[in-house]
């Protein structure tokens, strides 16, 4: 609760701080807000479950433990938005203050105990991603970027609302654990039907926001029209805050062996899509960024597979899986997505062949991309890898043999693309000696954080006993 | 914890080595392998010593940290007789392949040091690990280097070979992973309580699996196995890698990589899925022979002296896999100790291979001629080499391919005939090119060619003594792994 508090009170300081005109300072200073409620979130470690606003919210370790991821993936993307400040960019302190707000709608969608706390919460993180979108005006492929995604996570949003009513008419109230309730023990056998569609609606509106398929198609499009440091936010934080509502509203609104019934099909049809789209996708394109998009897809996927597995608890293998993965996941895409950006913004383009020569000119670069390909591929050695080891062995351990199999055949084909940058960068030469003589511009900060997410990276993929089972 | 300290030495020796730079980077790396090997040596003579007390052949120097508790995955290792006599090897051939870069100027040569280095650990993790997902982990720690040494310092069409290298191993080792996975959840729950499973090899080697089960079982996990070896029809990676490849890393692959999946078969197929084993015996076996027979005809057309090595190592590989397969202790000795020979043999080969073409700055067979009567030295020491893997008497490659073929002649005297033909076609094959690179009428190099330097001999006479020194007193390596041998045979048995 603390860290809500402290966002949204920051947030609010951060725009008077854009009154005095001075970027140099909003840099530091977004850091350290970032830093700080980081640290304020992890004081509630372990003190059991604290319910806030009537039991609107409840902060547990789960809901902590997704807190700390999205925190940690905003405030180790910062130092990536360093050519905004030295560019003098007019509204920044409106960009950073709109991020903040966002991870306080991602805080909610971790810690909601009511329904309207889901919306309120997805609505938040969603507002400000469709104005963060739009943020480089005098580019028609953002503004048509912005457009695409309020248009459509509208639309959706409209999808999730109707359903939480029917869910409302089926049951009487928007409680969790009273929806739970009353699923379990219908007083009006005939309302079943309601409950149900309510209950669908409800997943197609968060799946459209973690970008399932088949509602994957606005996500190629937006991730390549916004500029690359909102796209990183998009694909990390939105995906994890995603999940972490998934899997509470699976675990603790649905549990029920007869609403299993009508979820599960759905949820596994969505996987299956999601990892074949997004994976099969990805071999066609030719832009890193494009391929990004769609990789961000079929980890969705992957992610769905713990959601289907899961057990019953917001503990246990299930939920350790995802939040083990959804760290792995966004520590290496925040690192894919920075590197792209310093060099997309030193060459002036985004294909494959503008990695090449890279190992020669920024060997730091190239490394941090590698190991975080590595870890997209799921490559022994780094957290990708664990990540997906433990969402498997969960899924196995409840059956979904198939399932793990088809997963297991797509991830073969990810390494294909993944690899791709890395052939790009180690075993090509650039296409023109101008680009071969002139590194990528990176300033301290940066290879600073780009070596803290590799080693990260690396942690997660020698020591996961660090973090496996802490749920 | 001298395992610990074998595994973690390499590593961290690879990442001291950024802060050397150019020259004083090799030798800093040589003098860290060297360390490695003096490590591996001490524990050789431990476990020699226990040896000759009669011992008991249970894994020494073992260390066990529980590694993700809840899944009862640990991180144990330790070494027996087999793992040791591998050790060994590797760390024998570590200091050798670095010496052999030395010639060249590599880009950026401490990360190529480094990644040699990197790759060690991985190895030795491979041949000491006692639990399956540390035994998967590291097998795929060993690749990743391998791929980026020879991707990024091999030759012109390095992109395109090293990932089609990359992809076969890694889609193979996935089946492995999927295996070893599968087995995990048929073990019980660790002893203390924390896990419902856990991976570890005692516990895989006390699956009483139904039959039926272990017909596909092994299977996934032999895939990873064949594609390293590599066993015919797997093995179409291997000749390219190994020709596009920088010479320290078709050492690498044909000296060390290579052994993973024989010791891997020895270690985590045989004892684990006995039954199915016995199932596909006969089929792995002929697989292995028409790998012995294919590889030594194709090497026999070769022009390009490297691709007649890779093939060469392909149809010596077969005749290892031949062995193990064999399921008899003549056999599955042979192939411990042929492990060794082979790596050794082959190294040298690479060595000598690469003399010559940085001399010549050629690898065509047709190109070369002559060259003796410049170089009586390389002359020698490519003739003892060539000798050994042509396994003529008092050579290492003999006792090997004696004892292999013994142990398949044993389980089926046919199948041990045809394998019998590897030793004629591989003098064919050797000789052949020793006639037409060192002997025959001279060539446009001949007269401007050198001997071997005072550094090239240095690296070759450890090589030749240990040539001599197996084939003439083999006991003591025989020794080494003969309970090792012993265990696995009596768990395959037991069933």
């Amino acid at each position: 609760m603390n860290s809500i508090i402290l966002l949204s009170a920051l947030g609010l300081g951060n725009l008077f701080l854009g009154f005095r005109r001075s970027n140099r300072l909003l840099l530091p200073v977004m850091m350290l807000i970032l830093g700080l409620v980081l640290t304020v979130n992890f004081l509630d470690w372990n003190q059991g479950p604290q319910s806030f606003f009537s039991g609107m919210l409840i902060i547990d370790n789960f809901s902590v433990a997704f807190t700390g991821i999205v925190l940690l993936t905003a405030l180790v993307l910062v130092p990536f938005s360093q050519k905004y400040v030295l560019d003098e960019e007019a509204n920044l302190a409106e960009y950073y203050s709109l991020l903040l707000f966002s991870l306080v709608g991602a805080i909610m969608l971790a810690s909601y105990n009511h329904l309207l706390m889901l919306f309120l919460g997805i609505e938040i993180l969603s507002v400000a991603m469709y104005v963060l979108a739009g943020s480089d005006k005098r580019n028609m492929r953002s503004n048509e970027a912005a457009l695409k995604y309020f248009l459509m996570g509208a639309f959706f949003t409209g999808i999730l609302l109707f359903g939480m009513a029917l869910v409302y008419g089926a049951t009487g109230t928007l409680e969790l654990s009273s929806i739970s309730f009353s699923v379990q023990n219908p007083v009006n056998a005939s309302l079943r039907p309601m409950l149900y569609i309510g209950m669908l609606l409800m997943l197609l509106g968060i799946g459209f926001k973690v970008g399932a398929a088949p509602f994957h198609f606005w996500t190629p499009d937006v991730y390549e029209g916004t500029p690359t440091f909102f796209t990183a936010f998009m694909s990390t934080v939105v995906k994890t805050a995603g999940f972490a509502a998934f899997l509470k509203l699976l675990v603790q609104v649905f549990p029920a062996a007869t609403a299993q019934g009508v979820w599960l099909p759905t949820l596994t049809a969505m996987c299956v899509l999601t990892l074949l789209v997004g994976n099969v996708g990805a071999v066609a394109q030719t832009s890193v960024k494009r391929m990004l998009a769609y990789s961000s897809i079929s980890h969705a996927g992957y992610l769905f597979i713990a959601l289907v597995a899961f057990n019953g608890a917001l503990e246990g293998a299930s939920a350790n899986g995802i939040m083990f993965y959804s760290l792995a996941y966004s520590v290496a895409t925040v690192s894919a997505f920075g590197v792209l950006k310093l060099v997309a913004d030193a060459r002036h383009r985004e294909d494959y062949a503008g990695f090449q020569g890279l190992a020669k000119t920024n060997p730091l670069l190239a490394f941090c991309l590698t190991v975080s390909m590595l870890s997209l591929a799921g490559i022994p050695l780094t957290g990708g890898f664990f990540g997906k080891f433990f969402v498997f062995m969960a899924a196995v351990e409840n059956g979904y043999i198939g399932l793990v199999i088809f997963a297991v055949v797509m991830s073969m084909v990810s390494i294909y693309y993944y690899l791709r940058p890395i052939i790009a960068m180690y075993m090509r030469d650039a296409d023109d000696a101008t680009t071969e003589a002139v590194p990528v511009p990176v300033t301290t900060f940066q290879s600073g954080a780009l070596l803290v997410l590799a080693l990260l990276t690396v942690l997660l993929g020698v020591l996961p006993g660090l973090l496996a089972g802490v749920l | 914890m001298l395992t610990v300290l074998l595994l973690l030495w390499p590593v961290t020796a690879a990442l001291l080595l950024h802060f050397f730079k150019g020259k004083s980077a090799r030798v800093a790396a040589l003098g860290a392998a060297l360390l490695e090997f003096a490590l591996a040596l001490y524990a050789a003579g431990f476990s020699g010593a226990n040896l000759a007390l009669g011992g008991d052949i249970g894994p020494k120097f073992e260390f066990n940290y529980s590694w993700i508790p809840t899944a009862g995955i640990s991180f144990h290792v330790g070494m027996d007789g087999l793992s040791l006599l591998l050790v060994l090897l590797t760390t024998l051939l570590v200091p050798i392949i670095l010496l052999s870069a030395f010639r060249r100027n590599f880009e950026n040569e401490s990360v190529f040091y480094a990644l040699v280095l990197f790759m060690q650990t991985g190895l030795i993790g491979v041949f000491t690990a006692q639990d399956a997902f540390l035994f998967y982990f590291m097998w795929e720690v060993a690749l990743i280097p391998i791929y980026f040494l020879a991707g990024v310092w091999g030759g012109v069409d390095r992109a395109r070979v090293t990932f089609k290298f990359f992809l076969y191993t890694i889609i193979g080792s996935l089946f492995m992973l999927a295996g070893f996975v599968y087995l995990y959840f048929q073990t019980g729950p660790t002893v203390d309580g924390l896990s419902a499973h856990n991976a570890s090899l005692s516990a895989f080697y006390n699956l009483n699996l139904p039959a039926e089960t272990q017909l596909w079982v092994f299977w996934l996990i032999f895939a990873a196995f064949a594609v390293k070896m590599p066993i015919f029809p797997f093995h179409t990676w291997q000749p390219d890698t190994y020709t596009e490849s920088p010479a320290p890393a078709s050492m690498l692959l044909a000296g060390i990589m290579l052994k993973m999946g024989i010791y891997g078969c020895m270690r985590w197929l045989l004892p684990v899925v006995p039954l199915g084993v016995d199932y596909w015996q006969n089929l792995i076996l002929i697989l292995a022979v028409i790998g012995i027979i294919y590889g030594a005809i194709i090497a026999i057309r070769q022009q390009d002296v490297k691709r007649l090595i890779a093939y060469s190592s392909l149809s010596h590989v077969g005749l290892m896999i031949a062995g193990v397969f064999s399921l008899t202790q003549l056999g599955m000795q042979g192939a411990s100790i042929q492990m060794l020979a082979h790596g050794i043999n082959v190294v040298g080969l690479f060595f000598i291979a690469d003399a010559i073409e940085r001399r010549t700055g050629t690898r065509n067979i047709a190109d070369l001629g002559g060259l003796t009567r410049k170089a009586p030295a390389l002359t020698v020491c490519f003739l003892v080499l060539l000798l050994g893997t042509v396994a003529l008497p008092l050579t290492n490659g003999f006792v090997g391919e004696f004892l292999l073929l013994a142990g398949v002649y044993q389980h089926n005297a046919w199948l041990g005939a045809v394998a019998g033909i590897t030793i004629i076609l591989s003098a064919v094959y050797l000789l052949r090119m020793f006639q037409r690179v060192m002997l025959g009428p001279d060539s446009a190099h001949s007269a401007t060619f050198t001997d071997l330097t005072g550094g090239e001999i240095a690296v070759l006479v450890p090589l030749i003594v240990l040539v001599f020194w197996i084939g003439i007193f083999p006991n003591f390596f025989l020794s080494l792994s003969e309970g090792s041998v012993l265990g696995i045979l009596g768990q395959v048995v037991k069933r």
